[in-house]
């Protein structure tokens, strides 16, 4: 069992979690996530590691609602204690000697972003910090992620706080003035990923995304989380979740992260009856 | 004069006394266990078909097709007798799992199809596979005695992976005053006997039995430890004296075909992962969901194929087909498991082989292409090789399709510990102690052998747990690097 030390709303269906968890506390890096189950009749979900403490033996998570198990994940308090959670699962993001980075960060992204904009940082990298939401409300992390950048830009959609539209509008700003930038990294929504991909793929920009297909174990056993990279069958918990944006076909990651539509419904209107 | 009449003689039972079942028309419709287990009476009576035979060099017996050697006839003497305390004491020394294996073994192949009265005309084998599975039940249910432990040693073991083989290891020590830790990569332990093989085959309730039993012997188990990850093997070694690894063959086989990632086509671990350790088909009390097909193709013939296409049945599929390339006499499932998917109404599409998916707008597979195969000269497995017959080719309407066409050895722990040497088929390579080329590391199951079965994992996981013993009594040094190479290049 793991003991929830600490809980708090980030946002309205934005819950932090922080989590102890030493054995993952320990060897956690940028990138990777766990996988995180509630109780005895919970769903194995996947979260990225939005921060750790080997010294507290902790791990802390950021979750947007998107279904039972997030929005159940809400309704965790301080004290409880979780199924399980397994970790570090994943291959840490590449930080190395890349030089200029761009961390493109779109609505729950934001919080992935959070720990390898301080990894690229901490690695010695020019980091340039691009952080999107729908207003200026979702807009979470800003002083931490403000703390290891060398520039940040902020935009909504409702132009609620800085930029009126989207982040892709900024990095392609970034890109026709020509500043130096060696790699992008996105990471949010897929739609979003794959417009920055796009984008960076007509300027030749290296592009890293953080993909998030449906897992099951989380260690390469199942192949739920199969994605296709540059025509090949690849296992998103295993190989990734890292990978070349200009080699994803999004198309297929869309599809198969519609796979239990119906099925998430049905979950997420007996969990309301039940809550209510 | 008077002629005496002579008693008798006790006609001969040619038949094994029948296994009641569930109906088939019923069990389609629940996850409750097929067979339903036979009384005291029914297995007396079926003990007393035993000819008690002796072995010897010339004349094969049942013992000799058990991969552990369990004492057969002297289990079966004391359940004649009526005694099944002592049956299930003597099973217990050779077998950790007997409730496991009285119902998955492969007997028709093992200790029955060495059985010398199976042997004789019109006679079936003794059913030596159910009285196992009556002992272990008759015993778990009255509660199991925990048994005496030797003194400890104070010697530590690690054990890595709690499926069959872990298991067995753990037990095996523990009795010997070992103190074992296992770390469990999943949530729960058991192995294939949790996440892959159903309910209907083998209750869990069976397995968390068998688990708790190793507990009280003083095994300690960490779950979500996946080890490469969570904790690394040299980090283990520097704690422990000696580790096994059993992580088994838990990485599922692609036929890399047009269409194989469609939304609805899954390993057969996904499926079964799904449905077994996760529990959908309690969804939404439970909460993964696995999507139900009216249509859904299992491709391969062995048990884990067998074990999809019946549970798609269950989840309410209208046709559950098994697609499968050989013909019915190679299909490498337990003959029982065919016979009770037969009569599910499973059907057989042999001879088949998928070459490619269509899905629709939603990315969904609708169609299935499929060529016909005959079957050529024998290929090196001794088995026919099939031989695609051009311009047969159908096409096949599903919703589902679920690829069980094998496992490959666990990759995690050979990856994150380059001092383990490996075969080209990615198992780990042992010596006949099941030593690894890692100084105090041993290995055994599915991750030494390739998929197999559960006595199989268990026979190496008891040679293993000797072999730890020797090592950690006795001085013995470490086989040299080139001895694993010498057998890795057989
Ligand atoms: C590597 C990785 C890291 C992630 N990190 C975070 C994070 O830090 N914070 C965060 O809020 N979200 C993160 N996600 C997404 C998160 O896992 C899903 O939102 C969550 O599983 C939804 O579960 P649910 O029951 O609440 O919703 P559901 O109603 O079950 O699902 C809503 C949507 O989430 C996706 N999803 C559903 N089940 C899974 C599953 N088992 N695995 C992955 N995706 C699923 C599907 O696209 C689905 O349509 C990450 C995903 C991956 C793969
Ligand atoms: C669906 C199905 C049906 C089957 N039916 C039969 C049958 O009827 N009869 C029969 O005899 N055999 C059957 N088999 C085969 C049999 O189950 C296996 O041969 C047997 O389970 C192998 O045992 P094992 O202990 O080697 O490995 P497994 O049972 O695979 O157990 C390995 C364990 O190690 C864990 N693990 C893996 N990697 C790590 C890591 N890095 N760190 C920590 N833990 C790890 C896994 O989570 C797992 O719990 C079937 C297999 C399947 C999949
Ligand atoms: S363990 Fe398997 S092979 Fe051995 S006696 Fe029991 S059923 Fe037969
Ligand atoms: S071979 Fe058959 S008859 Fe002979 S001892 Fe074994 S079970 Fe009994
Ligand atoms: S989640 Fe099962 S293989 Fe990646």
């Amino acid at each position: 069992m793991y003991k929830v030390v600490e809980k708090r709303d980030l946002a309205p269906g934005i819950h932090l979690l922080e989590i102890e968890a030493p054995m993952i506390a320990q060897r956690a890096k940028a990138g990777q996530f766990i996988m995180l189950m509630i109780d005895d009749k919970g769903e194995r979900i996947p979260l990225t590691m939005a921060d750790w403490n080997p010294k507290k033996g902790t791990v802390t998570i950021i979750a947007l609602e998107a279904g039972k198990t997030t929005m159940k994940l809400g309704t965790v308090k301080k004290g409880d204690e979780l199924r399980s959670i397994v970790g570090p699962l994943g291959i840490e993001t590449h930080t190395q000697d890349l030089g200029t980075v761009a961390c493109v960060g779109g609505g729950i992204g934001i919080a992935l972003m959070y720990p390898t904009v301080r990894a690229m940082k901490q690695a010695g990298n020019k980091v340039l910090s691009i952080m999107g939401a729908r207003t200026k409300d979702l807009l979470i992390l800003e002083k931490e992620i403000t703390e290891y950048s060398d520039e940040v830009h902020i935009c909504t959609d409702d132009g609620s706080k800085g930029h009126h539209g989207f982040v892709s509008d900024i990095l392609k700003k970034m890109l026709d003035e020509k500043r130096p930038i060696d790699v992008v990294y996105a990471v949010g929504p897929i739609i979003m990923m794959k417009v920055i991909a796009d984008l960076t793929r007509s300027y030749g920009v290296k592009t890293i995304v953080s993909l998030n297909p449906i897992m099951v174990d989380g260690t390469g056993m199942c192949g739920s989380c199969r994605v296709n990279i540059d025509g090949k069958t690849k296992f998103g918990c295993v190989d990734g979740p890292d990978f070349d944006g200009h080699k994803v076909d999004f198309q297929l990651l869309i599809a198969r992260n519609k796979r239990y539509l119906a099925e998430e419904k049905t979950a997420v209107e007996k969990f309301k009856k039940e809550v209510a | 004069m008077a002629e005496e009449t002579p008693a008798p003689k006790k006609e001969r039972v040619k038949k094994k006394y029948p296994m009641p079942e569930q109906d088939p028309k019923e069990r389609i419709h629940n996850f409750n266990e097929v067979p339903l287990g036979q009384d005291a009476e029914t297995v007396i009576k079926e003990a007393e078909r035993c000819l008690q035979c002796k072995r010897s060099e010339k004349r094969k017996i049942c013992v000799d097709g058990c991969p552990v050697g369990i004492d057969i006839p002297a289990f079966i003497r004391k359940v004649k007798e009526g005694d099944f305390e002592g049956g299930i004491k003597i099973i217990k020394q050779y077998n950790a799992l007997p409730a496991v294996c009285g119902r998955v073994c492969p007997y028709e192949n093992q200790c029955e199809g060495y059985c010398v009265v199976g042997k004789l005309k019109e006679n079936q084998p003794v059913g030596i596979g159910r009285m196992e599975r009556f002992l272990a039940d008759w015993e778990r249910e009255k509660g199991m005695a925990k048994p005496e432990l030797p003194p400890r040693k104070g010697k530590k073991v690690a054990v890595v992976g709690a499926g069959p083989a872990g298991l067995t290891v753990a037990s095996d020590l523990a009795k010997r005053g070992y103190d074992v830790t296992i770390f469990e990569a999943l949530h729960a332990p058991g192995g294939v006997l949790i996440y892959g093989i159903p309910e209907f085959r083998l209750p869990k309730a069976i397995v968390w039995a068998e688990v708790e039993y190793i507990r009280s012997l003083g095994v300690k188990l960490v779950f979500d430890a996946v080890v490469g990850k969570t904790i690394k093997m040299q980090e283990i070694a520097q704690e422990f004296d000696a580790i096994f690894v059993g992580t088994g063959a838990g990485l599922p086989k692609w036929m890399n075909i047009p269409g194989e990632n469609l939304n609805g086509i899954l390993s057969a671990n996904e499926f079964l992962t799904r449905t077994n350790l996760m529990k959908s088909y309690m969804f939404p009390e439970f909460d993964t969901p696995n999507r139900i097909g009216m249509r859904v193709a299992t491709i391969g013939g062995g048990n884990v194929a067998m074990d999809c296409a019946r549970t798609a049945l269950r989840l309410g599929a209208e046709e559950s087909w098994i697609i499968y390339r050989r013909s019915d006499a190679e299909l490498p499932a337990r003959r029982e498991e065919v016979h009770h998917a037969k009569e599910e109404g499973v059907k057989f599409q042999l001879l088949t082989a998928p070459v490619k998916y269509t899905g629709d707008e939603t990315g969904y597979v609708k169609k299935m292409e499929c060529c016909k195969m005959r079957l050529g000269e024998p290929d090196a497995s001794g088995r026919c090789r099939p031989i695609v017959c051009e311009g047969e080719n159908f096409v096949l309407d599903v919703d589902i399709v679920n690829i069980a066409i094998g496992q490959s050895p666990n990759p995690i722990v050979p990856q994150t510990t380059p001092e383990l040497k490996t075969t080209r088929w990615g198992t780990i390579v042992v010596d006949e102690w099941q030593r690894t080329s890692m100084k105090g590391v041993f290995a055994a199951g599915d991750i030494a052998t390739g998929d197999a079965t559960v006595i199989l994992a268990m026979g190496g996981g008891k040679k293993a747990a000797e072999g730890i013993d020797r090592y950690l009594s006795q001085n013995e040094p470490w086989p040299a690097k080139e001895v694993f190479d010498k057998i890795s290049s057989h």
